[in-house]
């Protein structure tokens, strides 16, 4: 496997550190006028998420890490495993719990994901920006209350719980962003 | 900032670098930006031209030529330059960049401070100034003297307190903790420190003396504003024996961190015989330049970014 030296670590760049994928989220140069120069490096857990700060001496290199992300399809969970599918080998992936973590609330099927793959197994999954799902659950709706602009708790299809507007129905669509978690919309 | 403005930050910056030293009686001059030989720190890494020899290395600073001129009888010099240094880029570095250096003859370190002080009230106007011992600040920032810290002590001290995990010779580790641990603790717009007596193995081209404690201690002041790096003063080596030790002790180092060894620059070395006991200090414009932009709101990011003070930044050249 390649590897990278300090002076190539730039936003993005997979490397494997403590014998985790992480990627590059920031890296700064620090150097006194004559002295050692090094370089403070944040990177992104790709296993658990969490980042890490780390100072390498500059020079200094990490092995490439065999990551890739992919647009893939979700087909199905099959109480286990979630399933994916490249839309145009037709390679499907299965993903566990830990991969698909806190996307599992948004996934619909036959919506196409990011799958990033560490060593050809899904390692995380990233939903679409944004969702459309149904209310399958909510209290009744304030007929007529589009004005005040107050919000209740609503389930959708997939599990997830966002705060919509008072109006709004069980059985109505809604558009809604997975970064944040909020409403956007209400589609007709 | 758009570029009208920043030409003209730059230009009123320089008008009143010139004027001060005017004030001053210390004359401009200017020097090669190549030269047959760059410096042998380990730490700097000079450009080199391509082509046959003989070689020509771009100068890291004007310090060995101003050095030259001083011998041959300036007096008191400036010079506002262009220096080169390979592969330093970042936030705070560009490889090219521009670099105010003067010599005051017969100065000591203290009225150099008090020179680079009046300079820089000159044109930052709301600086609180502090000085101290490089040891005593440190010491206060991490609990242990380092001066008197043994190697074993430093790499300790590196492994709990940062999160380098490769062994780093003594110099570097004091440099990691300087800019993990200490240069943090100077931070905060509008506070300058003043840090003197450094140890003594970065002596680099300052005087070795002893301390009240009888340690041994470079001879030299780091300026350090909102916890940056601005100017680095030296009481000046000028015995030439010494200095040609400690270029082939560097060349040593050099070769064995598998770089090359550096041609040793002897009408440097024949010159500085006739050095006359002098104090000089480098300070870097393009970071004094981001400094006075912010105090005047032109940037509002609190963190450094050279590139929003350069007109053509490494990246856009």
């Amino acid at each position: 496997m390649a590897s990278y030296s300090t002076n190539e670590f730039r936003g993005g760049l997979k490397v494997m550190l403590d014998g985790d994928p992480c990627a590059i989220v920031e890296n700064e140069f620090v150097k006194p006028g004559k002295g050692q120069a090094f370089n403070r490096v944040r990177l992104k857990n790709l296993k658990t998420g969490r980042t890490w700060e780390r100072t390498f001496k500059s020079g200094e290199s990490l092995e490439a890490a065999d990551v890739m992300d992919t647009d893939m399809q979700y087909l199905y969970n099959d109480g286990e495993y979630w399933h994916f599918m490249h839309p145009e080998t037709f390679d499907q992936k299965q993903a566990d719990q830990a991969a698909v973590a806190d996307a599992a609330q948004w996934l619909k099927e036959q919506d196409m994901c990011v799958v990033t793959l560490y060593n050809d197994a899904p390692l995380s999954v990233t939903p679409p920006n944004h969702v459309e799902l149904e209310i399958v659950e909510t209290d009744p709706g304030l007929r007529g209350d589009t004005a005040t602009g107050g919000t209740k708790p609503a389930t959708l299809a997939t599990g997830a719980v966002v705060k919509v507007p008072l109006f709004l129905e069980e059985g109505e669509v809604v558009k809604v962003d997975t970064r944040t978690g909020e409403y956007i919309g209400r589609i007709r | 900032m758009d570029s009208k403005t920043l030409i003209q930050l730059r230009a009123d910056l320089y008008k009143k670098i010139r004027s001060y030293f005017q004030d001053q009686s210390v004359l401009e001059v200017e020097t090669p930006s190549l030269g047959r030989s760059g410096p042998t720190d380990l730490h700097l890494a000079s450009m080199r031209l391509s082509g046959d020899s003989p070689q020509y290395y771009l100068q890291t600073s004007p310090e060995f030529f101003m050095k030259r001129l001083l011998a041959e009888g300036s007096g008191d010099i400036f010079s506002i330059s262009r220096a080169y240094r390979e592969a330093e880029v970042g936030n705070r570095h560009n490889p090219e960049f521009s670099m105010l250096e003067w010599y005051r003859c017969g100065f000591g370190l203290s009225r150099l401070m008090s020179d680079v002080r009046s300079l820089v009230d000159s044109l930052l106007t709301q600086q609180t100034f502090s000085i101290s011992t490089y040891a005593e600040f440190f010491e206060s920032c991490l609990g242990v003297n380092p001066h008197s810290a043994s190697d074993t002590d430093l790499l300790d001290l590196v492994k709990t307190r940062t999160t380098v995990q490769e062994d780093l010779e003594r110099a570097s580790c004091l440099d990691l903790l300087m800019s993990e641990c200490v240069e943090p603790e100077m931070k905060g717009q509008g506070q300058a420190y003043f840090l003197f007596d450094f140890p003594a193995c970065q002596a680099a081209m300052a005087q070795i003396g002893l301390n009240a404690e009888m340690q041994p201690v470079a001879r030299r002041f780091e300026l350090y504003i909102d916890g940056l790096e601005i100017a680095n003063g030296y009481l000046e080596l000028v015995s030439a024996e010494e200095q040609r030790i400690r270029f082939e002790q560097d060349n040593i180092a050099r070769q064995s961190a598998g770089l090359e060894a550096m041609p040793i620059d002897e009408k440097f070395l024949l010159a500085l015989e006739q050095v006359p006991d002098c104090s000089g200090v480098a300070l870097g414009l393009d970071r004094l330049l981001w400094l006075i932009a912010r105090e005047k709101g032109l940037i509002e990011s609190p963190q450094m970014n050279l590139a929003e003070v350069l007109l053509f930044p490494w990246h856009n050249l």
